[in-house]
């Protein structure tokens, strides 16, 4: 089973309205920009089970975009539009995130942050620092409370009994 | 206009507010002295506070003390956790799918 001892930092700042996310790792720097920078890829692991991603296009340029959806177990699709901004491989990107629909429009309505995903060596692993800025702390919650809408919660929690019986302990 | 903790702790003065009524309860006078505002001010920021529901009035004879709703605090906490929570199952599949990969090669 998986390493459990990887560095994993949830930092929110309230007053800077910025979540910093840190985790290690196990595979080499480039293997990981990999994952965060290719379409098929990032298909396979960025929505949070049990929704899954889909991608509509990508085109992962300075000025480009990744239009994609949060599929859930019913098919109900949930899209968003990121538009990359500065990209050095492969120490790291800034993007700014949206809600959109089906067609690429986004949704004005809904908040947008602003993303810098930076990458280090860490001995042999690899260390991902995501840095995500909204304007408000409103707008953080309203984030979050439509992540809540598309049924993570309920699923989390079948996902946290999951994870206990895979690993056979408590991650708490 | 929206009434909730996040409302409660988006402006500057609110926040102090809240960081001197959480080491004990206080009048609106006594709270008033720490800032560098009228005590107008202050009690509009009490008020907005009161409604949404972070902090209480008790009253003590002819004074009205001020204190923290230490449950409307937890609640950003528990949000927060939640996002945690999509944070990690994110990662966990980043894991396997990394895992999946090497094991390719």
């Amino acid at each position: 089973m998986m390493n459990n001892n990887l560095q994993f930092d949830f930092i929110a700042d309230k007053e800077k309205n910025t979540l910093t996310v840190r985790r290690e790792f196990l595979a080499n720097r480039q293997l990981v920009w990999d994952c965060y920078t290719k379409s098929e890829l990032l298909d396979q692991w960025f929505a949070p089970a049990p929704l899954t991603t889909k991608t509509k296009s990508m085109d992962f340029r300075e000025g480009g975009h990744w239009h994609y959806a949060m599929v859930d177990p019913t098919g109900t699709e949930y899209w968003g539009y990121t538009e990359y901004l500065t990209i050095h491989p492969i120490d790291y990107y800034t993007s700014t995130d949206a809600f959109s629909n089906e067609a690429g429009d986004i949704n004005q309505d809904m908040p947008r942050a602003e993303w810098r995903v930076s990458f280090s060596d860490k001995e042999e692993n690899a260390v991902v620092e995501t840095i995500v800025t909204y304007k408000s702390l409103a707008d953080m919650e309203q984030v979050i409370e439509m992540g809540m809408e598309q049924g993570m919660q309920a699923t989390l929690e079948k996902l946290d009994t999951l994870l206990l019986t895979l690993t056979g302990k408590s991650n708490a | 206009m929206r009434r909730d903790i996040f409302q409660a702790i988006a402006d500057p003065t609110r926040r102090a507010i809240i960081a001197l009524i959480a080491l004990q309860a206080m009048t609106p006078n006594a709270l008033a002295e720490h800032f560098d505002t009228t005590r107008q001010a202050i009690s509009k920021h009490l008020k907005i506070l009161t409604e949404c529901e972070v902090v209480k009035q008790e009253h003590h004879g002819r004074e009205i003390l001020y204190q923290l709703e230490l449950n409307k605090i937890k609640e950003i906490d528990q949000w927060l956790e939640q996002f945690r929570k999509i944070w990690e199952s994110r990662y966990k599949q980043l894991d396997q799918l990394l895992l999946t990969i090497k094991k390719k090669k």
